[in-house]
């Protein structure tokens, strides 16, 4: 089946072998209960456990930028309400996304690589590989769904505290006071954003977690390898989930 | 009975496996035996399909299985079990749920009989009052035996062995090396035993074929082990500086010999 030999070839290989991963994790499980044990499983390990450094770093940012917008605001003839607009489109638009993204490509990027490619150091997909199982659609394929659900709820959460974050931090430093920060909230509020977002939060949550994936199935040699391909799991999700969200922004906003 | 033919793997250039034949029979224990990196583990994952031959054939009971597609290949699957290196137990799961594991995947009993089944088993390998341990809270001797019980618990036709006395001391060796070759005597079922270990060659080699460097340089019983002409494996056999006169004298008998031909 699933042969695991040398990175022989150069990016088109990779490339090529990801594919297939991919493609192969969507298909045949063996065990309809047994999967939704494990789809269950790893909701609650991207979902919850990231739910805190989530929560913490949204509101931040959505803070630092309500500060750093409304000083840049005060003796303008913009109106302070304005603040309370730029916070929500920015959270919403990119913030709330990217970072929320490049932060799970730091925590369940390398957590994800270690675990697999632990599992596949000690022998434990060779063992599954042995009983007949798809190893794919057992290991991968309940990661990929559970990021695709998680993510985007993440998403949500981050960009509702980070506009939270704002509003508190515009009110307590005396700029912009609630209800006209609300006011801003409210004004022209596009749809199509929040579509944007969760569409950039699927997609993003797939990159990561799909990519770091690879890493961890397909390492191989000694302990140290672990190490090394978790970091290049972290490393190569955070391009790519900025690469798609580039990517992204060009389709969407056209 | 699984038979082998011809088989060869190569990793990009380098030829770890050469014009590999045998057969290895049903209810015994075949050994494979050899130096570390003479191939035996690579043989082994070939057999079982967890690499595939450059060339060459493997037939389980006549059918081959190189030739085979995937869903085939997994009904073969699900009739052999795999003790390996270092056990690969899942890490996340206890000694219960790694029994049960394959029950889980591929029965449909009820709670109840998986857990008679996994009780019974773990009885067999002597591992009682473990079930909800995690593999980091066994010794590596209890780690073997559960990898024995995951290993056994679905009435495997065929049973491969990778080094299953690697780091474990003498005595829990022989332990594990007699629950191997009682079960294979109990159930009937074709078991390969890949070691290194001299005591349980000399114990269990119903049949032992001697791997160096990829080949295959002998085969035969541990009855007729110690009368083998290959310098290589009388080599293998008179390791220990302790065996060394032994060795001498019987390399000298072979020069003789051959120099008499
Ligand atoms: N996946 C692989 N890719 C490339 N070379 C490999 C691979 N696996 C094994 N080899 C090479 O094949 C040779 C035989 O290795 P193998 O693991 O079969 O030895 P072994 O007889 O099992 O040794 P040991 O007793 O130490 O386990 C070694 O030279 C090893 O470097
Ligand atoms: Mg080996």
């Amino acid at each position: 089946m699933a042969e695991y030999v040398h990175d022989t070839g150069g990016p088109l290989f990779h490339i090529g072998r990801y594919m297939l991963m991919v493609k192969r994790s969507f298909s045949n499980p063996e065990r309809a209960s047994m999967l939704w044990k494990e789809i269950l499983r790893q909701m609650s390990n991207i979902g919850v456990g990231s739910l805190v450094i989530i929560i913490l770093i949204s509101f931040f940012i959505g803070a630092v930028s309500a500060v750093q917008f409304a000083y840049n605001l005060s003796g303008s003839m913009v109106p302070m309400y304005f603040v309370g607009y730029v916070v929500k489109e920015s959270m919403i638009l990119e913030l709330a996304p990217t970072i929320s993204c490049l932060i799970l490509a730091g925590k369940v990027g390398s957590n994800l690589a270690s675990e697999l490619g632990t599992m596949r150091l000690t022998e434990q997909i060779d063992a599954l590989e042995i009983m007949g199982v798809n190893t794919f659609s057992y290991l991968i394929g309940p990661k990929l769904i559970a990021a695709l659900t998680m993510v985007p709820l993440l998403v949500i959460i981050s960009a509702a505290t980070g506009i939270g974050g704002g509003m508190l931090a515009g009110s307590f430093t005396g700029y912009v006071s609630i209800s006209d920060y609300t006011q801003g909230i409210l004004m022209n509020f596009v749809q199509k954003n929040i579509f944007i977002m969760l569409t950039k939060a699927a997609v993003f949550g797939f990159v990561l977690t799909s990519i770091s994936c690879y890493q961890g199935f397909y390492a191989h040699g000694s302990a140290i390898e672990i190490g090394k391909a978790s970091t290049r799991a972290v490393v190569l999700s955070c391009i790519m989930v900025l690469f798609a969200d580039l990517i992204l922004a060009w389709l969407l906003l056209n | 009975m699984i038979e082998v033919k011809d088989l060869g793997k190569k990793f990009g250039s380098q030829q770890v496996l050469e014009d590999v034949s045998t057969i290895f029979e049903t209810g015994k224990n075949n050994l494979i035996i050899g130096k570390s990196g003479s191939g035996k583990t690579v043989l082994l994952k070939c057999i079982v399909g967890l690499l595939s031959p450059t060339v060459g054939h493997v037939f389980f009971d006549g059918k081959d299985y190189v030739a085979m597609n995937i869903d085939q290949k997994n009904e073969i699957r699900r009739e052999l079990g795999m003790l390996f290196q270092g056990g690969a137990l899942f890490d996340s799961l206890t000694v219960e749920q790694n029994v049960r594991f394959p029950l889980d995947m591929f029965t449909k009993m009820s709670a109840s009989e998986k857990l008679d089944r996994v009780n019974e088993v773990l009885k067999r390998v002597n591992l009682v009052n473990a079930n909800h341990k995690f593999p980091s809270q066994l010794s590596g001797g209890m780690q073997k035996r559960t990898g024995i019980a995951r290993a056994i618990v679905m009435n495997p036709k065929y049973l491969f062995c990778d080094e299953p006395n690697s780091g474990l001391d003498p005595q829990t060796s022989i332990v594990i090396d007699e629950l191997i070759m009682e079960i294979t005597e109990e159930y009937q079922i074709t078991t390969i035993t890949n070691t290194h270990d001299m005591n349980s060659v000399i114990t269990n080699g119903d049949k032992i074929i001697f791997l160096h460097q990829g080949k295959k340089h002998w085969e035969g019983t541990k009855e007729t082990l110690f009368m083998a002409e290959n310098k290589e494996l009388i080599d293998f056999i008179f390791a220990s500086d302790f065996l060394k006169e032994a060795r001498d004298v019987r390399l000298n008998k072979l020069k003789a010999k051959q120099s008499k031909q």
